[in-house]
């Protein structure tokens, strides 16, 4: 493969019913960032029903060109018809760089179109940089967040990778900046898509927010045990205007909710303060909200590795002190 | 004798301490609190065969070693003594002797609902006048054309309201002394057979340990178990086999606490650092450690004897006394380490400790298990 | 029906901890267990073959270890093993993991493959993707629930962020599912003592119809250019002292930080 015929840092940017998700955004900011270390253009890929209208947004957050394809089959996202739609674009425009957000769709999407266009995907990087040799670098935690690992793909070609959401930082958005929307269009292969048919979407009040965007989160661990101590954390975030979360341990065991999960198997977060209850700290969790601005962390163990990166460290029993922290502040509050 | 375990025990062994720490640990603390008999555990027990790991496939069971049932018993007493306690009566006082004299008959009836679970095994031997002298036996069972009637009661019973097969043990003929006694096979719901008092215990609180009343009650004549006076020698039998499974029942019991003395040593600071590091602790430990690992020892070869047809009698009698006397200790001292936690029920030792001190007392006192060793030390 | 489900030996990374003075991973006595994800995936099939009868065929790439989790299925129910290994196949990133893997499915018969989303020693969530895009099937990712109709057709819940999809798809198709939606049964008693007694297949990339240059090491277009532990900010105070006294150091360092 002649990796030199291959230039330009391309970006999946992800819509949901019309709505460009902040991932693409933020992937948009680094594109930026990559495409002017190599000299070369960003362009947004921007696909589904009636968005055209969204592409100056992508323009202003960082695109030179966005290359939107507009058709009923990319309405709602499937794996195939995004798959063809992008497999196309590669064949014909021959990026250098491709770079998907790391969400349920882009972790479907990603490996699919990999394997399609024969090239390596580097799934959920935290750090993207331009090396020597203008390859790209793809720095991502391994071995369940033990390590990290910079990976490259040397001799073949879209560099492709994966990002975690709320990793990278968006550009300021500058609705002065001019670009190129380009209306591209795609021979479906209709028989392909036909194989998987959606029948209904149904949206689920969950009863959650999503804790990536919560700005104080009160997270337990197995030290916190149940249901039971997990209405202390409650307690304390009804005070604090906070949301629960929790480290895998209590998600393995039934107590809370999937979405509330922080850590590698989990949501990453980046709260103004993190207050960890009975979280050992387990590297995997670590991964997931070392970044918060501030660290509170209690836990029985002296030598709990949360302590590692908390700011603020106490040895003691969760469940001792969480009662009286939300009394005091709650008196304090009044 | 292999020390190491063969890759099939391995493989039991990583699914039941799974089980125990998933499905029974969570319960422990609840069904002790509340005297409250840990029915949904059976369920799950017999939904994946731990009722009947010993029991041929024929007959519906895992076809499993006794090894392994007493690894199931070990491992679910480490959690919880109760639950230990309910598996270890149901299949060695109730199944295995089904199984070890039952006719064809009686096996194909019983054994494949005792093994799913279906149905709970107890075994009634134990009278208000005959504890350690079980020869003592005053329930008497006369047989009347078709039918034996069984009269008298039986207390302390393991599981008492709860199974539906009943292993009794009565006197046939009185004057034939200990050849005067036969067992039977007495299922739930016989008319004049009821469940008396509900005995208030001191440990294993969530076992039903519960009064059996006789009254006129007429069973087939074929629910004999086995010959006409072998009762008693069935009940002798049948008590080798269940105190290898009380001795894992100790020995579950005081692993236990060993796990939750190290972890608590380890946490708990005096003096700027861990209790742990102190060589008080330490050595103390060291020694604890030593005669748990011995009592396993014993526990094992005791069930290698048992799965290989080598007599074990004396061997369970010693494995069933070193093991509860360790849970003794172990349990004794673990609350001691604990301090004045340990007396609290905000930890599970102070549950080990009352539940370890009946492993000295059923299926044969320690002083009883004491005679049979000496017996066998003094024969000839 | 016929099901493949694919899962993968893994150290129990919840298991593996930092050296705090060197800050090197300890991986001395990390257990090696079957992914968890793929125990979800493997509880799918199992009800499916409670359901419909279904025929399960479990396939492990690996070293040769990996032989214990096919025991491990084995005595969950499952009803062929077949562990697919070959010093030929060592290195490979996930798009020649999936080549082999793909190649190992051309040679089993199936209506639906099942895979976990992802390992946790890799956390990629790439190679059920993969495979079903080397065998041309129909992929459906964070499946919660499946039924056939026991010709051609797979009605597929999907979970998705804001609730769910609802999926007509056709058979034969690759599923991935998450450990959560499938809490995983317990091997049986009598699994566990028939499990050694049964027989693991052995297969070598010669079973396999796949081009060397597409597997293992030379087959990987990605490669790890270096690998760092991790660098963690430094540690904060640390307070050992009563639950009153610590209420009071949290409550005056949340003021001084403005955030209360």
């Amino acid at each position: 493969m002649d990796t030199t015929q291959y230039k330009d840092v391309y970006v999946f940017c992800e819509q949901r019913e019309g709505v460009i998700q902040s991932v693409a955004l933020e992937l948009l900011g680094k594109a930026r960032e990559l495409a002017d270390t190599l000299n070369e253009k960003v362009v947004a890929i921007l696909l589904g029903k009636d968005i055209k209208a969204k592409a100056q947004d992508l323009i202003a957050a960082g695109a030179d060109k966005v290359l939107v394809v507009d058709n009923d089959v990319l309405k709602y996202y499937l794996t195939e018809p995004y798959t063809q739609a992008i497999t196309q674009i590669i064949n014909e425009q021959k990026p250098s760089i491709l770079m998907i957000g790391a969400t349920t769709i882009g972790r479907d999407l990603g490996p699919r179109l990999s394997a399609r266009v024969c090239t390596g995907l580097t799934a959920d990087c935290t750090k993207l940089e331009i090396g020597e040799e203008r390859e790209l670098l793809m720095t991502r935690p391994a071995f369940g967040g033990n390590l990290m690992a910079t990976i490259v793909c040397k001799n073949h070609r879209p560099q492709m990778s994966t990002v975690r959401p709320g990793v990278m930082k968006k550009m300021t958005p500058d609705a002065a900046r001019k670009g190129e929307v380009v209306d591209y269009q795609i021979a479906f292969n209709q028989e392909k898509i036909s194989r998987v048919r959606l029948l209904n979407t149904v949206k689920e009040d969950k009863g959650m927010v999503d804790i990536s965007e919560a700005k104080i989160l009160v997270s337990g661990g197995r030290g916190v045990g149940n249901a039971e101590g997990f209405k202390k954390l409650e307690d304390l975030a009804a005070v604090l205007n906070a949301q629960v979360s929790s480290s895998r341990a209590c998600v393995d065991a039934g107590i809370i909710d999937h979405s509330r999960q922080v850590g590698q198997t989990g949501k990453t977060v980046r709260p103004d303060l993190y207050i960890a209850c009975g979280i050992s700290g387990a590297i995997q969790h670590l991964a997931g909200m070392e970044e918060s601005e501030f660290i509170v962390a209690i836990n029985k163990d002296k030598f709990a590795p949360i302590f590692n990166v908390a700011d603020v460290g106490i040895v003691g029993d969760a469940n001792k002190i969480l009662p009286m922290l939300t009394e005091r502040l709650k008196g304090m509050m009044e | 004798m292999d020390f190491n375990l063969s890759k099939t025990e391995e493989l039991f062994l990583q699914m039941i301490r799974e089980f125990a720490e998933k499905e029974v640990k969570p319960l422990a603390a609840e069904i002790d609190e509340q005297e409250r008999f840990p029915i949904e555990t059976v369920e799950k027990m017999g939904k994946i065969g731990l009722m009947g790991i010993p029991i041929p496939k024929q007959y519906g069971g895992a076809g499993g070693t006794n090894m392994m049932y007493g690894m199931a018993v070990e491992e679910l007493s480490r959690v919880c003594g109760t639950t230990g306690v309910v598996l270890s009566a149901h299949t060695s006082l109730c199944a295995a002797p089904i199984l070890e004299n039952g006719t064809e008959e009686q096996k194909m009836k019983y054994l494949p609902k005792l093994a799913s679970g279906e149905w709970v095994g107890a075994f009634g031997l134990t009278e208000p006048n005959a504890g350690t002298d079980a020869a003592g036996q005053q329930t008497t069972a006369v047989l009347d054309g078709e039918e034996w009637v069984l009269n008298g009661s039986k207390i302390f019973i393991t599981n008492g309201g709860y199974a539906h097969v009943y292993i009794i043990i009565a006197m046939t003929d009185k004057s034939l002394g200990t050849k005067g006694i036969s067992a039977f096979i007495v299922e739930k719901g016989t008319p004049g057979f009821s469940i008396g008092k509900k005995e208030m215990k001191m440990g294993i609180r969530g076992s039903a340990t519960t009064e059996l009343i006789f009254e006129n009650c007429r069973i087939p004549k074929d629910n004999l178990l086995g010959k006409i006076g072998g009762g008693f020698a069935i009940a002798m039998k049948t008590l080798d086999g269940g105190r290898i499974g009380i001795a894992a029942q100790a020995l579950g019991i005081a692993q236990g606490a060993m796990d939750e003395t190290i972890k608590y040593t380890k946490e708990r600071k005096q003096f700027g650092r861990s209790i742990s590091q102190f060589q008080n602790t330490q050595f103390q430990m060291a020694d604890l450690e030593t005669k748990v690992q011995a009592a396993r020892l014993l526990v094992r070869s005791a069930h290698y004897k048992k799965d290989n047809g080598i007599p074990y009698s004396v061997d369970a009698a010693m494995a069933k006394l070193f093991c509860a006397e360790t849970a003794m200790e172990v349990t004794t001292k673990a609350v001691q380490f604990h301090g004045g936690y340990g007396y609290t029920r905000e930890y599970p030792v102070e549950r080990m400790m009352r539940d370890a001190k009946i492993t000295e007392i059923y299926e044969g006192t320690s002083e009883v298990q004491r005679m049979v060793i000496a017996g066998k030390l003094f024969k000839k | 029906m016929k099901i493949v489900v694919c899962i993968k030996q893994v150290p129990d990374t919840t298991e593996v901890k930092i050296n705090p003075q060197t800050g090197t991973l300890i991986r001395e006595g990390v257990p090696s267990i079957m992914n968890p994800d793929d125990k979800g995936g493997l509880e799918l099939a199992l009800q499916l073959k409670d359901k419909y009868g279904a025929h399960v065929t479990v396939i492990t790439m690996g070293l040769p270890q990996a032989e214990d989790i096919l025991r491990e299925a084995l005595a969950m129910g499952v009803d062929r093993a077949i562990l697919l290994t070959d010093r030929k196949l060592g290195g490979a990133d996930t798009l020649a993991t999936s080549n082999a893997l793909a190649g190992a499915l051309r040679n089993i018969e199936h209506d639906l493959i099942i895979t976990g989303r992802q390992a946790i020693d890799g956390d990629t969530a790439q190679v059920g993707p993969q495979i079903a895009e080397h065998l041309d099937l129909p992929q459906v990712s964070y499946l919660e629930n499946l039924e056939y109709d026991g010709k051609k057709t797979f009605t597929i819940r999907k979970q998705t962020e804001e609730g769910y999809q609802m999926l007509e798809v056709d058979a034969p198709c690759l599923v991935t599912v998450l450990a959560p939606a499938f809490k995983a049964r317990y091997m049986s008693v009598s699994g566990i003592v028939e499990a050694y007694g049964r027989e693991v297949e052995v297969w070598g990339a010669d079973k396999i119809d796949v081009a060397d240059e597409k597997i293992g090491k030379a087959g990987s277009p990605t490669s790890v250019a270096k690998a760092f532990p991790k660098s963690l900010k430094p540690a904060g105070e640390q307070y050992d002292v009563d639950p009153e006294q610590a209420v009071g150091i949290i409550v005056s360092k949340l003021k001084e930080k403005f955030i209360i």
